[in-house]
């Protein structure tokens, strides 16, 4: 041991159990400080973090566990972990993974870097040297069971404690609780000590009192309450389920812990539920602001919603690479695409259809089934996979009960701005006071000057846009191909009806509890059983009640 | 008032389109029964494949004549009228399963035809009855009826799809053998389910006719055209689209009986609302409220149907979506009202 890493040990606080071996530290005096300056960046400029214990104290370390019986070994792993070597949590990994070994005919160690295939590329184990390359037949390599593959799991935990970033170390903190026993309890303790962030600590503080509980001490249960860990609950299930005389205590601390958890998956349940129903919202807010208005069922809303995902997928294939610029972009792409054919159907089939829904009905339907061969026929029959960003990929883990997927959170945020923003939109615009009055009484709002066929057009072009919007998200969370439409079109058709039709609120709300009820019935029935029962339910509840959730207000006559 | 008089007022034959359609029914089906029993090396002869694809083509016939009784009559658009038919054909094929291996809880009753018969008619008729009193009690009317039965067959089309239904799940009910002891695969049985369905359609055609004609029918056109007043003059107006709903899904469910044993297999792809609102365009297509223009319809839409996916397969859906628009923009009245419209203008011409 130099002393210029005891200095270093010391100035980072974070010491474990050591022992400083044979070397005398000089007693301080004032000329020592430029010396020390001096000596403590040749080091750090000339041997980083090697050998700082003498290759023959490292041989002597190696030696040890270069034999036949397991529990020699498990000591001269202990011993590792106990020394001041700066490799011995390679060396440690690298015998978890059966990678370390001895030369065969020889006293050198090596750590084989790569044992896949028959060549294996080595290096030297205590200089990390490379050793060009040996085989099965030159390396020995040093055999592990599974008793001494949890303890080692536990002391390189305990190792890691020791170094890295916060991060590293709380990740190592999480690996230790359960791995802690009766040789490693001191050292954790000291760590725990030496440690100053909170998260770590109290990572370490849950690994040591499971070990106490474990030892039967029942004050440290105190600790574990509320922990959502699967170990502790797992640890505390065999506990209460022994006839050990804390097993009452415990039952009751897994009793909190049970109850906490069902709580965070009632929020997961939550988070499913309105990530879901945002779906729906999203497919059927346009279809809403075009019944409402229009009373014009559009059949070929579905396929709107399929043009804005498409159109994403096609900008993604323009800028490859940038899946997030691709998004950004197609957002403003998918509504114009998908608005510009809403245009286009309004201007030349509804228009003529006028006071005669269930020809629309019928004729939308037809444009429907023309636009989803067109897709097919244009782009292929098969499912097309848009690509999520980064920052939409993965989970946001809240704790070890919840934790939320983000791109349907994504989705979730951007159903409510969308939502905002046609909000926004129907209040406090021009179109918007327009639209409104067009809804409540047409022929009054024709008589005072506004142009309703004008109207028509923005407003059906406006839930067409949204209807791309749509697509925009749905891209993210399921795959893109010509059915994608059809299978959204009657729950969203569900939505409006169940809200209330030209109803915003409504079918916000609507949408929000379809997702919600949908979720919280699939554990007890399956999917498609919940989805059953919830277009029962909607279909019955459209008989008591056939205005929707919401009413109207105005005229629909 | 003499008997002619009588029989000639009250005749359903009356009606020129009426006669006409029967006469070419019947002429039709005797010209395939006896093109059928030429020699098979005749270069008329219509193989067993034929015929069958000819009984399918009735089956699809009287289904719309069952859309066309409620749509055109009632002014009921529904979306979900194959889910009557699916359920007609689904307990058809459970009878025929049943022949084969003994099927097991209340499906084993089915072994027997008349109860499969009574299943063929009840199931649509008790769906149509529960679902039509909640809908015409609480006056669920035009679009959003037609949502909702849309909604209906999607339901079923989703329970059907799983296993536990007993249903054949995804897969249906297929691999038929012997349909009342006779085998399903013999000539003979070919042509009796041939006939069988153009006696069904003419039987269903001529029934559905009278109920237009009689005083029932009255009502009902009086409430498609203007249900409040129907009701202001003390008409139950939810009884008369009930009892003429079910009857229409009744007839869905005889339909789907009949195209089962012909087609050989039944699954829940006949739940689907495509195959719901594709019935829609053939009525549409051949004219409402007509009752021969559905017929016409049928065939015709189905006719180029096998006729474009065998040589064209991506050209159908676009065809078929065209259908649509055109139809329902310039041909509001269908074929039957386009050769009504040519009609008229020739007699007055000449």
């Amino acid at each position: 041991m130099t002393p210029t890493h005891t200095m270093i040990s010391r100035l980072r606080g974070k010491a474990g159990s050591r022992r400083v071996n044979g070397l005398k530290i000089a007693p301080r005096r004032w000329y020592c400080l430029p010396v020390m300056a001096v000596l403590l960046v040749w080091f750090a400029l000339v041997s980083p973090s090697q050998a700082d214990v003498s290759p023959q104290r490292a041989q002597a370390l190696l030696q040890a566990l270069d034999t036949d019986d397991f529990d020699a070994k498990a000591e001269a792993a202990q011993a590792i972990a106990a020394s001041d070597a700066a490799q011995k949590t390679r060396w440690l990994e690298a015998f978890l993974d059966g990678r370390l070994g001895r030369e065969r005919d020889g006293e050198r160690f090596y750590i084989i870097t790569d044992d896949s295939g028959r060549e294996w590329p080595i290096i030297d184990a205590i200089t990390f040297e490379d050793a060009g390359t040996g085989s099965r037949r030159s390396v020995d390599a040093f055999r592990i069971n599974n008793t001494l593959r949890t303890q080692l799991q536990g002391l390189i935990a305990s190792l890691s404690l020791d170094e890295g970033d916060e991060a590293t170390r709380l990740d190592a903190a999480k690996r230790l609780i359960g791995e802690v026993d009766a040789q490693s309890v001191d050292a954790v303790a000291t760590q725990l000590d030496n440690e100053e962030s909170p998260a770590v600590r109290a990572e370490i503080e849950t690994a040591l009192a499971l070990y106490r509980v474990e030892q039967g001490e029942g004050e440290a249960l105190a600790t574990l309450e509320g922990n959502l860990d699967t170990r502790v609950r797992n640890s505390l299930t065999t506990i209460a389920n022994s006839d050990a005389p804390i097993a009452a205590d415990a039952e009751k601390v897994l009793a909190g812990i049970e109850n906490k958890r069902a709580w965070y998956e009632r929020g997961q349940t939550l988070f499913f539920g309105l990530s879901a129903g945002s779906v729906l919202v999203l497919a059927a807010i346009g279809l809403a602001i075009t019944f409402g208005v229009m009373g014009v069922i559009n059949m070929a809303h579905g396929e709107l919603i399929m043009l804005g995902a498409y159109t994403t997928w096609m900008i993604q294939q323009l800028l490859p690479g940038q899946p997030g610029l691709a998004l950004l972009l197609a957002i403003p792409g998918g509504f114009l695409v998908a608005g510009a054919f809403g245009i286009l159907i309004e201007r030349s089939v509804i228009r003529f259809l006028k006071g005669r829904p269930l020809e629309t009905l019928l004729a939308t339907f037809g444009i429907s089934l023309i636009l989803q061969q067109l897709v097919r026929t244009v782009f292929s029959p098969l499912n097309r996979r848009v690509n999520s960003p980064d920052w939409l990929q993965g989970a946001w883990h809240l704790n070890e009960a919840l934790s939320l997927t983000l791109n349907r959170l994504g989705v979730l945020i951007f159903c409510l701005v969308v939502f905002a923003a046609l909000w926004a939109l129907m209040r406090y615009t021009r179109l918007g006071l327009e639209v409104r009055a067009v809804t409540q009484n047409r022929a009054m709002a024709r008589s005072m000057g506004v142009r309703a066929a004008r109207v028509d057009m923005l407003t059906f072009g406006l839930g067409a846009g949204v209807a791309g919007l749509a697509g925009v998200a749905l891209s993210q969370i399921t795959n893109v191909g010509p059915n994608l439409g059809q299978s959204y079109i009657v729950d969203s058709f569900l939505v409006v009806v169940f809200g209330g039709v030209g109803n915003l609120w409504g079918t916000l709300v609507a949408g929000m509890s379809l997702g919600v009820i949908n979720q919280v019935l699939q554990p007890w029935v399956g999917a498609v059983l919940a989805k059953v029962i919830v277009l029962i339910g909607v279909i019955l509840f459209i008989q008591k009640r056939p205005q929707g959730l919401f009413a109207p207000k105005g005229r629909t006559s | 008032m003499s008997l002619a008089t009588m029989f000639k007022r009250n005749s359903l034959l009356d009606e020129r389109s009426t006669w006409v359609t029967s006469v070419v029914l019947i002429v039709g089906m005797l010209a395939v029964v006896v093109l059928h029993a030429l020699p098979s090396d005749h270069a008329w002869h219509l193989n067993g494949s034929v015929v069958s694809l000819l009984g399918k083509y009735l089956t699809y016939m009287l289904l719309a004549l069952a859309v066309d009784l409620i749509w055109g009559y009632l002014g009921i658009l529904s979306l979900g009228h194959g889910a009557f038919f699916a359920l007609g054909g689904y307990a058809m094929g459970l009878y025929l399963t049943a022949q084969d291996a003994p099927l097991a809880g209340w499906q084993s009753a089915m072994v027997h035809f008349p109860v499969a018969a009574l299943g063929v008619v009840l199931a649509p008729g008790l769906l149509a009855l529960v679902f039509g009193w909640l809908a015409f009690r609480s006056r669920v009317t035009g679009v959003y009826f037609s949502i909702i039965t849309q909604a209906l067959t999607f339901a079923l089309m989703l329970a059907f799809n799983r296993n536990e239904m007993g249903m054949g799940g995804s897969t249906g009910l297929t691999r038929f053998d012997e349909l009342l002891s006779f085998s399903l695969s013999s000539e003979g049985m070919t042509i009796a389910l041939f006939v069988a369905s153009g006696v069904a359609v003419l039987l269903a055609f001529w029934g559905c006719k009278a109920i237009t004609r009689s005083r029932l029918g009255r009502v009902c056109m009086a409430t498609r055209d203007a249900e409040a007043r129907v009701r202001f003059i003390g008409y139950r107006v939810e009884h008369v689209k009930l009892a003429v709903f079910v009857l229409s899904a009744m007839i869905a469910g005889i339909a789907g009986a009949l195209y089962v044993p012909q087609v050989g297999i039944i699954n829940p792809s006949t739940f689907a609302p495509l195959f719901s609102i594709e019935i829609v365009v053939w009525v549409a297509l051949g004219g409402r409220a007509t009752l021969y223009g559905a017929l016409l319809g049928a065939l015709l839409v189905n006719y180029f149907k096998t006729l474009l996916t065998g040589v064209m397969p991506d050209a159908w859906l676009f065809l078929l979506g065209g259908l649509f628009v055109v139809v329902t923009m310039f041909l509001p009245q269908g074929v039957a009202g386009l050769m009504a419209h040519l009609r008229r203008r020739r007699e007055v011409t000449t």
